[in-house]
């Protein structure tokens, strides 16, 4: 297992070399010239020359993916061209709010898809297998940014329930523990904190849970379908175990196999920036962050923001892969 | 208390399809007596799995129902329990076998686990006892070192240590029954006799009548007292198994005799019956056996014969037995 695991770390490394090469390729071929977007268009071409010999651009172009890759190894992506500030410290403060995003949206997506798909299976050709399905492919066909803004003109400005946008009510932020406003309010007790938090969250993370449910919804079902005319049902059935036994301990676990590889990639996916709902509810997490980057020709700090995420992704599903052994012991890693 | 265990009664389980209604069992009579065994004989789509899912009341539903007739085990009609009762009966009471090892056990949960969830749901007793009977019960089936066996996986196992988890499952509950369905047919014939003999022992030390669902008539002459031959949803003759050798009443029943190569004759070319089984869902007027039956007359495509009891214990449905359905 060890071994196994060391080995997938070890693959990381071309995987993220590769991401790293094409990235610094499309942004050094596609970007404008960054001494324009730093200087404006009134500078000088002595100005921009000089601040091109000073970011290096002068150089072939291997050298500077070579001076690129040497400073990533020792965690310098560089600095953002709009604030000067460090990349990765600009990624890192935005960070806690998409993983809590992301966090969120899951487990919604996993709770609901999970039970939808299993009522689904058990009572299929049911009104209730035929609506959710018609629910699972509305989930999957609708934008998200459609029904982002549908969410904020019903509950926020006619209901007036739900906060627009935002995380928190502005000087309601918890004590920083991990940078989760949710689990810093409960580490701390702090309950009117979580309240605020819990309002701001709730409907950005159910418009990205929408596609993730609707996938884990379908996914569910047909392994689900499949499993319950599997032997091992009909011996548990045999034991004179309970239906609720039978399909939530005998057949759940052998469905929810596959269901698990949906899951790890929808997580990684999300953890990458929920970029439509992080731009709709203005939630500032790197998604948002990249957005601004991108409009502002940042290319450092879109490079690092794309390498970052990348490597949450990766490493996601390293954990996915790990995650397969507990659950089905035919899977022996070496 | 009787020496009937079990009483089937004109039992009739239909499948409704789409393309029309398929009368799997249609109209079964037999019974057991206690710690007897009984063969159930016939081909496969004769009926005699879905008439053991039928008495375990597991019949996949939709499509499968049972629409008529009753079972009686201990004098207590199993078709009008109420669910909840009926599941404690299944595994604790009655218990089954099945035909594939290999697909039969929870490939996520340990053996010894799945033994013990049986003894848990059954007798109340707590995870450490039932694991503790469930090491027992493997030791019991002569599987090797079965304290550690019991916390291997199945797919750790071979087919036949498989059957031997199954039957060690079946009998944790010392069931009064036991519905073997074609235990052996998916393992080497070394196996096959192994798991038998297995069977055979377990059943003089618990008790257990068992019900053995084969198409393999040396197992019936191994195994059974009694044997019931099945055509077509309907048992067609039932006799002592020295009987049925002996002296086979029913064509059908001669047929699958004939069908047995022997060592000692040398032939061009071995019997086999004509025909294949008819669709269930357009069975002929008469008697189901009869454009198959090489002595088949004319009263025998028009109208089907009853089971009918020719001499006491032995009953037979064909127009051309002395006293039958006559």
């Amino acid at each position: 297992m060890l071994r196994y695991f060391l080995k997938r770390l070890l693959m990381l490394i071309p995987v993220l070399l590769g991401v790293s090469l094409f990235v610094f390729l499309v942004l050094h071929l596609l970007t404008p010239d960054p001494a324009l977007v730093v200087l404006g268009q009134h500078a000088t071409a002595e100005q921009a020359e000089a601040l091109r010999e000073s970011l290096g651009l002068n150089d072939p172009l291997y050298v500077q993916f070579g001076r690129f890759l040497w400073d990533l190894l020792h965690g310098d992506f560089g600095r953002s061209l709009m604030t000067h500030a460090p990349v990765l410290e600009e990624i890192l403060a935005r960070f806690p709010a998409t993983v809590e995003l992301a966090l969120a949206a899951i487990i919604i997506a996993t709770v609901v898809g999970v039970t939808v798909g299993v009522i689904s299976a058990v009572k299929q050709y049911s009104i209730f297998d035929y609506l959710s399905m018609i629910g699972a492919l509305l989930g999957v066909s609708m934008p998200i940014f459609w029904l982002g803004l549908m969410m904020i003109i019903v509950f926020s400005l006619t209901l007036h329930l739900l906060p627009v946008n935002g995380r928190i009510d502005i000087g309601m932020e918890p004590a920083h523990i991990t940078g989760l406003y949710v689990v810093d309010s409960i580490l701390t007790g702090n309950w009117e904190s979580l309240k605020s938090a819990l309002k701001h969250l709730v409907m950005p993370a159910t418009a990205l849970a929408s596609y993730s449910t609707a996938i884990i919804a379908r996914m569910t079902r047909s392994t689900m379908l499949e499993v319950i005319r599997q032997d091992y049902i009909r011996t548990a059935r045999a034991k004179g175990l309970k239906e609720k036994v039978v399909i939530y301990k005998h057949a759940l676990r052998n469905a929810l196999i596959p269901v698990v590889t949906v899951i790890g990639l929808q997580l990684g996916v999300l953890m990458g920036g929920a970029v439509l709902t992080e731009t709709v509810f203005s939630w500032p997490g790197i998604g948002s962050r990249m957005v601004d980057a991108i409009l502002a020709s940042d290319y450092p700090l879109v490079q690092g923001t794309v390498i970052f995420t990348a490597t949450v992704f990766v490493v996601v599903n390293l954990i996915v892969d790990l995650l397969y052994a507990w659950l089905d012991p035919r899977i022996k890693y070496s | 208390m009787s020496d009937v265990l079990l009483k089937v009664d004109n039992l009739k389980t239909h499948f409704f399809l789409d393309e029309g209604v398929v009368p799997a069992v249609d109209g079964v009579s037999f019974h057991l007596n206690r710690g007897e065994t009984l063969a159930v004989v016939g081909e496969s789509g004769s009926g005699k799995s879905i008439t053991s899912l039928s008495i375990m009341r597991l019949i996949p539903s939709p499509p499968g129902r049972i629409v008529g007739g009753s079972i009686y085990f201990n004098g207590q009609d199993l078709l009008k329990l109420p669910e909840k009762e009926m599941r404690r009966i299944r595994g604790n009471k009655i218990s089954m076998i099945f035909q594939e090892p290999m697909t039969s056990l929870n490939p996520v949960y340990r053996v010894g686990d799945q033994i013990a969830e049986a003894l848990i749901n059954h007798q109340g007793v707590n995870k450490k006892e039932a694991m503790e009977k469930a090491v027992e019960m493997l030791r019991l089936t002569g599987i090797p070192s079965p304290e550690k066996r019991a916390y291997e996986f199945p797919h750790q196992m071979s087919g036949g240590m498989r059957q031997r988890v199954m039957i060690a499952m079946a009998l944790s509950c010392r069931p009064e029954l036991l519905i073997a369905d074609e235990p052996t047919t998916a393992l080497d014939v070394t196996i096959q006799a192994q798991i038998l003999e297995l069977m055979q022992e377990l059943q003089e030390k618990f008790g257990t009548a068992i019900i053995m669902i084969t198409h393999d008539l040396a197992v019936v002459a191994e195994m059974a007292d009694r044997a019931a031959v099945m055509y077509c949803g309907k048992v067609v003759e039932e006799a002592t198994v020295e009987e049925l050798f002996e002296k086979p009443l029913h064509p059908y029943t001669r047929g699958l005799l004939a069908s047995i190569p022997r060592v000692e004759e040398e032939v061009d070319k071995l019997y086999m019956i004509e025909g294949t089984v008819p669709n269930l869902m357009h069975l002929p007027a008469g008697c189901a056996f009869a454009p198959r039956c090489p002595e088949a007359e004319s009263r025998c495509h028009r109208a089907r014969p009853e089971l009918v009891e020719v001499s006491p214990g032995r009953k037979v449905s064909c127009w051309l037995v002395e006293g039958g359905a006559g």
